[in-house]
Protein backbone atom coordinates (compact mmCIF):
# COMPACT_ATOMS: atom_id res chain seq x y z
CA UNK A 1 0.00 0.00 0.00
CA UNK A 2 1.06 3.57 -0.60
CA UNK A 3 1.88 5.70 2.45
CA UNK A 4 -1.22 7.82 1.81
CA UNK A 5 -3.48 4.74 1.79
CA UNK A 6 -1.90 3.64 5.08
CA UNK A 7 -2.48 7.07 6.59
CA UNK A 8 -6.13 6.98 5.55
CA UNK A 9 -6.49 3.49 6.94
CA UNK A 10 -5.11 4.62 10.29
CA UNK A 11 -7.39 7.64 10.37
CA UNK A 12 -10.45 5.56 9.44
CA UNK A 13 -9.53 3.05 12.12
CA UNK A 14 -9.27 5.78 14.75
CA UNK A 15 -12.55 7.49 13.89
CA UNK A 16 -15.92 6.33 15.13
CA UNK A 17 -17.70 8.48 12.52
CA UNK A 18 -17.41 8.47 8.76
CA UNK A 19 -14.63 10.80 7.70
CA UNK A 20 -15.75 13.41 5.19
CA UNK A 21 -13.54 14.06 2.17
CA UNK A 22 -12.56 17.54 3.35
CA UNK A 23 -11.48 16.00 6.65
CA UNK A 24 -9.34 13.55 4.70
CA UNK A 25 -7.50 16.38 3.02
CA UNK A 26 -6.65 17.81 6.46
CA UNK A 27 -4.80 14.58 7.18
CA UNK A 28 -2.38 15.27 4.38
CA UNK A 29 -2.55 18.82 3.03
CA UNK A 30 -0.04 17.92 0.36
CA UNK A 31 -2.29 15.32 -1.21
CA UNK A 32 -4.58 16.35 -4.03
CA UNK A 33 -8.20 15.33 -4.20
CA UNK A 34 -7.39 12.84 -6.92
CA UNK A 35 -4.58 11.33 -4.87
CA UNK A 36 -6.88 10.94 -1.88
CA UNK A 37 -9.50 9.31 -4.06
CA UNK A 38 -7.02 6.86 -5.53
CA UNK A 39 -5.72 6.09 -2.04
CA UNK A 40 -9.29 5.35 -0.93
CA UNK A 41 -9.77 3.12 -3.98
CA UNK A 42 -6.52 1.38 -3.17
CA UNK A 43 -7.61 0.78 0.40
CA UNK A 44 -11.01 -0.51 -0.67
CA UNK A 45 -9.43 -2.85 -3.17
CA UNK A 46 -6.95 -3.98 -0.58
CA UNK A 47 -9.82 -5.06 1.68
CA UNK A 48 -11.88 -6.60 -1.11
CA UNK A 49 -9.19 -8.40 -3.07
CA UNK A 50 -7.18 -9.75 -0.19
CA UNK A 51 -10.36 -10.76 1.58
CA UNK A 52 -10.55 -8.83 4.82
CA UNK A 53 -13.23 -9.03 7.49
CA UNK A 54 -13.87 -5.32 7.07
CA UNK A 55 -14.68 -3.19 4.07
CA UNK A 56 -14.40 0.45 3.14
CA UNK A 57 -17.83 2.00 2.63
CA UNK A 58 -18.86 5.41 1.37
CA UNK A 59 -21.58 6.48 3.75
CA UNK A 60 -23.15 9.53 5.38
CA UNK A 61 -21.18 12.00 3.30
CA UNK A 62 -17.86 10.34 4.08
CA UNK A 63 -15.91 7.12 4.36
CA UNK A 64 -16.01 4.48 7.04
CA UNK A 65 -14.57 1.06 7.73
CA UNK A 66 -17.35 -1.40 8.52
CA UNK A 67 -17.34 -5.07 9.40
CA UNK A 68 -18.70 -7.37 6.76
CA UNK A 69 -22.29 -8.46 7.30
CA UNK A 70 -21.41 -12.16 7.38
CA UNK A 71 -19.65 -11.75 10.74
CA UNK A 72 -22.41 -9.75 12.44
CA UNK A 73 -24.09 -12.69 14.08
CA UNK A 74 -20.91 -14.10 15.56
CA UNK A 75 -19.84 -10.69 16.88
CA UNK A 76 -23.24 -10.11 18.42
CA UNK A 77 -23.37 -13.59 19.90
CA UNK A 78 -20.06 -12.92 21.60
CA UNK A 79 -21.57 -9.67 22.89
CA UNK A 80 -18.71 -7.64 21.52
CA UNK A 81 -21.10 -5.25 19.84
CA UNK A 82 -24.86 -4.95 19.57
CA UNK A 83 -26.91 -3.97 16.57
CA UNK A 84 -28.90 -0.81 17.15
CA UNK A 85 -32.62 -1.23 17.67
CA UNK A 86 -34.76 -1.28 14.55
CA UNK A 87 -36.79 1.83 13.94
CA UNK A 88 -40.54 1.39 14.13
CA UNK A 89 -42.75 1.76 11.07
CA UNK A 90 -44.08 5.02 12.44
CA UNK A 91 -40.53 6.32 12.90
CA UNK A 92 -39.62 5.33 9.34
CA UNK A 93 -42.72 7.03 7.96
CA UNK A 94 -41.87 10.23 9.76
CA UNK A 95 -38.26 10.07 8.59
CA UNK A 96 -39.31 9.38 5.01
CA UNK A 97 -41.52 12.46 4.98
CA UNK A 98 -38.82 14.64 6.51
CA UNK A 99 -36.17 13.31 4.11
CA UNK A 100 -38.25 14.23 1.08
CA UNK A 101 -39.91 17.41 2.24
CA UNK A 102 -37.28 19.03 4.40
CA UNK A 103 -37.40 21.61 5.80
CA UNK A 104 -40.84 20.65 7.04
CA UNK A 105 -43.01 21.58 10.00
CA UNK A 106 -44.70 19.20 12.37
CA UNK A 107 -48.16 20.13 11.08
CA UNK A 108 -47.16 19.26 7.51
CA UNK A 109 -45.84 15.86 8.60
CA UNK A 110 -49.05 15.19 10.49
CA UNK A 111 -51.06 16.16 7.44
CA UNK A 112 -49.31 13.48 5.40
CA UNK A 113 -49.21 10.77 8.04
CA UNK A 114 -52.69 11.42 9.38
CA UNK A 115 -51.55 11.02 12.98
CA UNK A 116 -49.90 13.18 15.62
CA UNK A 117 -46.09 13.05 15.50
CA UNK A 118 -44.99 15.28 18.38
CA UNK A 119 -43.54 12.47 20.49
CA UNK A 120 -42.03 10.82 17.46
CA UNK A 121 -40.18 13.98 16.47
CA UNK A 122 -38.80 14.23 19.97
CA UNK A 123 -37.42 10.71 19.98
CA UNK A 124 -36.00 11.02 16.45
CA UNK A 125 -34.32 14.21 17.54
CA UNK A 126 -32.92 12.49 20.62
CA UNK A 127 -31.48 9.77 18.40
CA UNK A 128 -29.82 12.45 16.33
CA UNK A 129 -31.61 11.44 13.13
CA UNK A 130 -33.32 14.78 12.66
CA UNK A 131 -32.63 18.31 13.75
CA UNK A 132 -34.34 21.65 13.83
CA UNK A 133 -33.14 23.50 10.75
CA UNK A 134 -35.12 26.70 11.05
CA UNK A 135 -38.49 28.29 11.50
CA UNK A 136 -41.26 28.76 8.99
CA UNK A 137 -42.39 32.26 8.12
CA UNK A 138 -46.06 31.51 8.71
CA UNK A 139 -48.33 31.85 11.69
CA UNK A 140 -46.64 30.91 14.96
CA UNK A 141 -43.32 30.49 13.14
CA UNK A 142 -43.30 26.69 13.59
CA UNK A 143 -40.01 24.81 13.84
CA UNK A 144 -38.79 23.18 10.67
CA UNK A 145 -37.11 19.80 10.72
CA UNK A 146 -34.51 18.22 8.51
CA UNK A 147 -32.40 15.06 8.47
CA UNK A 148 -28.85 14.87 9.83
CA UNK A 149 -25.67 13.06 8.73
CA UNK A 150 -26.56 10.39 11.31
CA UNK A 151 -29.70 9.74 9.26
CA UNK A 152 -27.58 9.06 6.16
CA UNK A 153 -25.30 6.85 8.18
CA UNK A 154 -28.20 4.93 9.66
CA UNK A 155 -29.56 4.08 6.22
CA UNK A 156 -26.20 3.57 4.53
CA UNK A 157 -26.76 6.52 2.24
CA UNK A 158 -23.90 8.49 0.78
CA UNK A 159 -26.01 11.61 0.48
CA UNK A 160 -29.69 12.57 0.26
CA UNK A 161 -29.60 12.54 -3.54
CA UNK A 162 -29.15 8.80 -3.33
CA UNK A 163 -32.80 8.45 -2.37
CA UNK A 164 -34.94 7.95 -5.46
CA UNK A 165 -36.40 11.17 -6.74
CA UNK A 166 -40.09 11.55 -6.00
CA UNK A 167 -41.02 11.11 -9.66
CA UNK A 168 -39.05 7.86 -9.81
CA UNK A 169 -41.26 6.22 -7.21
CA UNK A 170 -43.89 3.76 -8.37
CA UNK A 171 -46.58 6.23 -7.46
CA UNK A 172 -45.44 9.55 -8.77
CA UNK A 173 -47.37 12.13 -6.89
CA UNK A 174 -49.12 14.62 -9.09
CA UNK A 175 -48.66 18.02 -7.65
CA UNK A 176 -51.68 19.16 -9.62
CA UNK A 177 -54.83 17.26 -9.01
CA UNK A 178 -55.90 15.14 -11.97
CA UNK A 179 -58.25 17.20 -14.06
CA UNK A 180 -61.77 15.73 -14.07
CA UNK A 181 -62.14 16.12 -17.83
CA UNK A 182 -58.58 14.83 -18.43
CA UNK A 183 -59.72 11.28 -17.63
CA UNK A 184 -56.67 10.16 -15.65
CA UNK A 185 -55.32 6.72 -16.14
CA UNK A 186 -56.59 4.64 -13.25
CA UNK A 187 -53.85 3.92 -10.77
CA UNK A 188 -54.29 0.87 -8.63
CA UNK A 189 -52.48 1.36 -5.39
CA UNK A 190 -50.88 -2.05 -5.24
CA UNK A 191 -49.06 -1.51 -8.52
CA UNK A 192 -45.69 -3.11 -7.81
CA UNK A 193 -43.44 -1.12 -10.05
CA UNK A 194 -43.55 1.83 -12.34
CA UNK A 195 -42.77 1.50 -15.98
CA UNK B 1 -77.37 11.39 9.11
CA UNK B 2 -79.64 8.36 8.83
CA UNK B 3 -81.66 10.01 6.09
CA UNK B 4 -78.60 10.54 3.99
CA UNK B 5 -77.43 6.97 4.11
CA UNK B 6 -78.84 4.96 1.35
CA UNK B 7 -77.36 1.53 1.05
CA UNK B 8 -75.42 -0.07 3.88
CA UNK B 9 -76.48 1.04 7.35
CA UNK B 10 -73.36 2.83 8.41
CA UNK B 11 -75.02 4.48 11.36
CA UNK B 12 -75.73 1.05 12.78
CA UNK B 13 -72.14 -0.09 12.32
CA UNK B 14 -70.99 3.10 13.94
CA UNK B 15 -72.66 2.38 17.25
CA UNK B 16 -71.60 4.26 20.37
CA UNK B 17 -68.94 2.60 22.53
CA UNK B 18 -71.39 0.97 24.93
CA UNK B 19 -72.12 -1.53 22.18
CA UNK B 20 -68.59 -2.85 22.54
CA UNK B 21 -67.60 -5.82 24.58
CA UNK B 22 -65.60 -4.70 27.61
CA UNK B 23 -62.36 -6.35 26.58
CA UNK B 24 -62.30 -4.50 23.28
CA UNK B 25 -62.66 -1.12 24.90
CA UNK B 26 -58.97 -0.29 24.80
CA UNK B 27 -57.27 -3.00 22.84
CA UNK B 28 -55.45 -0.86 20.34
CA UNK B 29 -53.54 -2.93 17.84
CA UNK B 30 -51.57 -0.01 16.60
CA UNK B 31 -48.73 -2.20 15.47
CA UNK B 32 -50.90 -3.44 12.61
CA UNK B 33 -51.46 0.01 11.17
CA UNK B 34 -49.44 3.12 11.46
CA UNK B 35 -52.45 5.36 10.93
CA UNK B 36 -55.88 5.74 9.38
CA UNK B 37 -54.42 6.31 5.90
CA UNK B 38 -52.55 3.03 6.20
CA UNK B 39 -55.76 1.18 7.05
CA UNK B 40 -57.62 2.95 4.27
CA UNK B 41 -54.98 1.97 1.71
CA UNK B 42 -55.17 -1.64 2.85
CA UNK B 43 -58.92 -1.65 2.34
CA UNK B 44 -58.59 -0.10 -1.10
CA UNK B 45 -56.04 -2.76 -1.97
CA UNK B 46 -58.21 -5.55 -0.60
CA UNK B 47 -61.27 -4.33 -2.44
CA UNK B 48 -59.21 -3.92 -5.62
CA UNK B 49 -60.70 -0.56 -6.41
CA UNK B 50 -59.43 2.33 -8.49
CA UNK B 51 -58.00 4.93 -6.19
CA UNK B 52 -59.36 7.74 -8.41
CA UNK B 53 -62.86 6.33 -8.16
CA UNK B 54 -63.19 5.05 -4.61
CA UNK B 55 -66.61 3.63 -3.84
CA UNK B 56 -66.87 5.71 -0.69
CA UNK B 57 -69.92 3.95 0.75
CA UNK B 58 -68.28 0.53 0.56
CA UNK B 59 -64.88 1.66 1.79
CA UNK B 60 -66.40 3.74 4.56
CA UNK B 61 -68.46 0.82 5.77
CA UNK B 62 -65.39 -1.42 5.73
CA UNK B 63 -63.32 1.19 7.52
CA UNK B 64 -65.82 1.61 10.33
CA UNK B 65 -66.26 -2.14 10.65
CA UNK B 66 -62.49 -2.63 10.78
CA UNK B 67 -61.83 -0.04 13.44
CA UNK B 68 -64.56 -1.68 15.51
CA UNK B 69 -63.09 -5.16 15.26
CA UNK B 70 -59.60 -3.85 15.92
CA UNK B 71 -60.76 -1.73 18.80
CA UNK B 72 -59.20 1.24 17.12
CA UNK B 73 -62.25 3.40 17.61
CA UNK B 74 -60.70 4.80 20.74
CA UNK B 75 -58.01 6.44 18.70
CA UNK B 76 -58.97 9.93 17.67
CA UNK B 77 -57.23 9.81 14.30
CA UNK B 78 -59.25 6.82 13.15
CA UNK B 79 -62.47 8.40 14.34
CA UNK B 80 -61.58 11.55 12.49
CA UNK B 81 -61.02 9.60 9.30
CA UNK B 82 -64.33 7.77 9.77
CA UNK B 83 -66.06 11.13 10.13
CA UNK B 84 -64.28 12.43 7.05
CA UNK B 85 -65.41 9.43 5.03
CA UNK B 86 -68.99 9.88 6.18
CA UNK B 87 -68.83 13.52 5.20
CA UNK B 88 -67.51 12.69 1.75
CA UNK B 89 -70.24 10.12 1.36
CA UNK B 90 -72.86 12.68 2.31
CA UNK B 91 -71.42 15.16 -0.17
CA UNK B 92 -71.51 12.54 -2.90
CA UNK B 93 -75.19 11.96 -2.23
CA UNK B 94 -76.15 15.62 -2.50
CA UNK B 95 -77.79 16.42 -5.81
CA UNK B 96 -75.40 18.12 -8.24
CA UNK B 97 -77.10 21.22 -9.53
CA UNK B 98 -74.19 22.34 -11.62
CA UNK B 99 -72.28 19.47 -13.18
CA UNK B 100 -69.57 21.81 -14.47
CA UNK B 101 -68.67 23.37 -11.16
CA UNK B 102 -68.95 20.11 -9.25
CA UNK B 103 -65.76 19.13 -7.55
CA UNK B 104 -65.25 15.54 -6.54
CA UNK B 105 -65.32 15.56 -2.73
CA UNK B 106 -62.94 12.60 -2.79
CA UNK B 107 -60.20 14.51 -4.57
CA UNK B 108 -58.48 15.71 -1.40
CA UNK B 109 -58.59 12.23 0.11
CA UNK B 110 -57.17 10.73 -3.08
CA UNK B 111 -54.34 13.24 -3.04
CA UNK B 112 -53.54 12.38 0.56
CA UNK B 113 -53.70 8.65 -0.09
CA UNK B 114 -51.33 8.91 -3.03
CA UNK B 115 -48.97 11.06 -1.03
CA UNK B 116 -49.09 8.55 1.78
CA UNK B 117 -48.54 5.65 -0.59
CA UNK B 118 -45.53 7.39 -2.05
CA UNK B 119 -44.12 7.86 1.42
CA UNK B 120 -44.68 4.16 2.17
CA UNK B 121 -42.50 3.33 -0.79
CA UNK B 122 -39.72 5.41 0.67
CA UNK B 123 -40.27 3.64 3.99
CA UNK B 124 -39.72 0.29 2.31
CA UNK B 125 -36.51 1.57 0.83
CA UNK B 126 -35.28 3.03 4.11
CA UNK B 127 -36.19 -0.14 5.94
CA UNK B 128 -34.17 -2.19 3.50
CA UNK B 129 -31.16 0.10 3.64
CA UNK B 130 -31.36 0.44 7.41
CA UNK B 131 -31.46 -3.33 7.84
CA UNK B 132 -28.36 -3.71 5.67
CA UNK B 133 -26.51 -1.10 7.66
CA UNK B 134 -27.59 -2.67 10.94
CA UNK B 135 -25.68 -5.76 9.96
CA UNK B 136 -22.39 -3.98 9.81
CA UNK B 137 -20.47 -2.65 12.74
CA UNK B 138 -18.37 0.43 12.58
CA UNK B 139 -15.14 0.87 14.43
CA UNK B 140 -15.73 1.85 18.05
CA UNK B 141 -19.41 1.22 17.72
CA UNK B 142 -21.16 2.19 20.90
CA UNK B 143 -24.78 1.27 21.58
CA UNK B 144 -25.28 4.61 23.26
CA UNK B 145 -23.19 7.64 22.68
CA UNK B 146 -21.41 8.22 25.99
CA UNK B 147 -21.67 11.59 27.63
CA UNK B 148 -18.70 13.70 26.59
CA UNK B 149 -16.08 13.63 29.33
CA UNK B 150 -16.07 16.60 31.63
CA UNK B 151 -13.40 19.03 30.58
CA UNK B 152 -11.05 19.85 33.43
CA UNK B 153 -12.06 23.05 35.13
CA UNK B 154 -9.80 25.86 34.05
CA UNK B 155 -10.53 28.50 36.64
CA UNK B 156 -8.36 30.85 38.62
CA UNK B 157 -9.12 31.88 42.16
CA UNK B 158 -9.64 35.44 40.99
CA UNK B 159 -12.27 34.31 38.49
CA UNK B 160 -14.02 32.34 41.20
CA UNK B 161 -14.12 35.37 43.48
CA UNK B 162 -15.35 37.52 40.64
CA UNK B 163 -18.13 35.02 40.00
CA UNK B 164 -19.08 34.94 43.67
CA UNK B 165 -19.09 38.69 43.71
CA UNK B 166 -21.36 38.78 40.64
CA UNK B 167 -23.76 36.33 42.22
CA UNK B 168 -23.85 38.19 45.50
CA UNK B 169 -24.38 41.52 43.79
CA UNK B 170 -27.22 40.12 41.79
CA UNK B 171 -28.78 38.40 44.76
CA UNK B 172 -31.67 40.04 46.51
CA UNK B 173 -30.63 41.53 49.80
CA UNK B 174 -31.74 39.05 52.46
CA UNK B 175 -34.28 40.18 55.02
CA UNK B 176 -32.21 40.46 58.14
CA UNK B 177 -34.05 40.84 61.40
CA UNK B 178 -32.33 42.48 64.27
CA UNK B 179 -32.17 40.02 67.13
CA UNK B 180 -31.60 41.46 70.54
CA UNK B 181 -29.10 39.35 72.31
CA UNK B 182 -30.36 38.11 75.64
CA UNK B 183 -27.34 36.44 76.99
CA UNK B 184 -28.09 33.27 78.75
CA UNK B 185 -25.69 33.34 81.63
CA UNK B 186 -25.08 29.74 82.65
CA UNK B 187 -21.82 30.29 84.61
CA UNK B 188 -23.56 33.04 86.55
CA UNK B 189 -26.48 30.78 87.35
CA UNK B 190 -24.10 28.00 88.42
CA UNK B 191 -22.36 30.39 90.78
CA UNK B 192 -25.69 31.36 92.34
CA UNK B 193 -26.79 27.71 92.72
CA UNK B 194 -23.45 26.72 94.21
CA UNK B 195 -23.49 29.54 96.71
CA UNK B 196 -27.06 28.76 97.80
CA UNK B 197 -26.20 25.06 98.08
CA UNK B 198 -23.17 25.99 100.19
CA UNK B 199 -25.60 27.34 102.76
CA UNK B 200 -28.32 24.71 102.45
CA UNK B 201 -27.92 21.05 101.46
CA UNK B 202 -31.33 21.00 99.78
CA UNK B 203 -33.13 23.75 97.97
CA UNK B 204 -36.29 23.96 95.90
CA UNK B 205 -36.54 25.34 92.39
CA UNK B 206 -38.86 28.07 93.53
CA UNK B 207 -36.24 29.22 96.01
CA UNK B 208 -33.62 29.98 93.38
CA UNK B 209 -35.92 31.35 90.71
CA UNK B 210 -37.71 34.48 91.62
CA UNK B 211 -41.32 34.88 90.73
CA UNK B 212 -40.53 37.97 88.70
CA UNK B 213 -37.63 36.34 86.88
CA UNK B 214 -37.21 37.02 83.14
CA UNK B 215 -37.33 34.06 80.78
CA UNK B 216 -33.59 34.30 80.19
CA UNK B 217 -32.96 34.09 83.91
CA UNK B 218 -35.21 31.06 84.26
CA UNK B 219 -33.47 29.42 81.30
CA UNK B 220 -30.04 30.21 82.70
CA UNK B 221 -30.92 28.68 86.00
CA UNK B 222 -32.45 25.62 84.39
CA UNK B 223 -29.40 25.06 82.22
CA UNK B 224 -27.15 25.68 85.19
CA UNK B 225 -28.99 23.06 87.23
CA UNK B 226 -28.83 20.57 84.40
CA UNK B 227 -25.15 21.27 83.93
CA UNK B 228 -24.40 20.64 87.57
CA UNK B 229 -26.55 17.52 87.52
CA UNK B 230 -24.59 16.29 84.54
CA UNK B 231 -21.28 16.75 86.23
CA UNK B 232 -22.72 15.02 89.30
CA UNK B 233 -22.34 18.00 91.55
CA UNK B 234 -26.03 18.06 92.41
CA UNK B 235 -28.95 15.70 92.40
CA UNK B 236 -32.23 16.78 90.92
CA UNK B 237 -35.46 15.21 92.01
CA UNK B 238 -39.02 15.81 90.95
CA UNK B 239 -41.64 13.60 92.54
CA UNK B 240 -44.18 13.97 89.73
CA UNK B 241 -44.49 16.01 86.58
CA UNK B 242 -44.78 19.73 87.14
CA UNK B 243 -44.05 19.35 90.82
CA UNK B 244 -41.44 21.54 92.45
CA UNK B 245 -37.91 20.43 91.75
CA UNK B 246 -35.66 19.58 94.62
CA UNK B 247 -31.98 20.24 94.17
CA UNK B 248 -29.53 18.74 96.62
CA UNK B 249 -25.82 18.44 96.99
CA UNK B 250 -24.61 15.10 95.76
CA UNK B 251 -23.27 13.19 98.71
CA UNK B 252 -20.72 11.24 96.66
CA UNK B 253 -19.21 14.22 94.91
CA UNK B 254 -19.14 16.06 98.18
CA UNK B 255 -17.15 13.24 99.70
CA UNK B 256 -14.77 13.34 96.77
Amino acid sequence: MTPLAKLLEAALFASARPIASDELSVLDPEASRAQLQSALDELREHYDVEGHGVELVEIGGGWQILTRAEYTEAIERAQLAARPARLSGAALETLAIIAYRQPISRAEIEEIRGVAVGGMLKSLHERGLIDVVGRAEGLGRPLLYGTTPVFLEHFALRHLEELPRAEELAIALRVQRPEPEGEPAPVVVNAEASE
Amino acid sequence: MGELTSGPPITAAYAPPEGLSPESSFVVELSAFSGPLDLLLLLIREEQVDIYDIPIARICEQFVARIRTLGLNEAAEYLEMAARLLRIKAQMLLPRSDEEAWEDPRAELVRRLLEYQQMREVVDLLEHRGEERRNQFARAYLPQAPAPPQAPLALSLGELFAAVDRVLRGARKPNIHEVVARAIDIPGAITVIRSVLALKARILWTEIVERSAEPWQILSTLLGVLELAKTGEVRVKQIRPFANVEISRDAASEAA
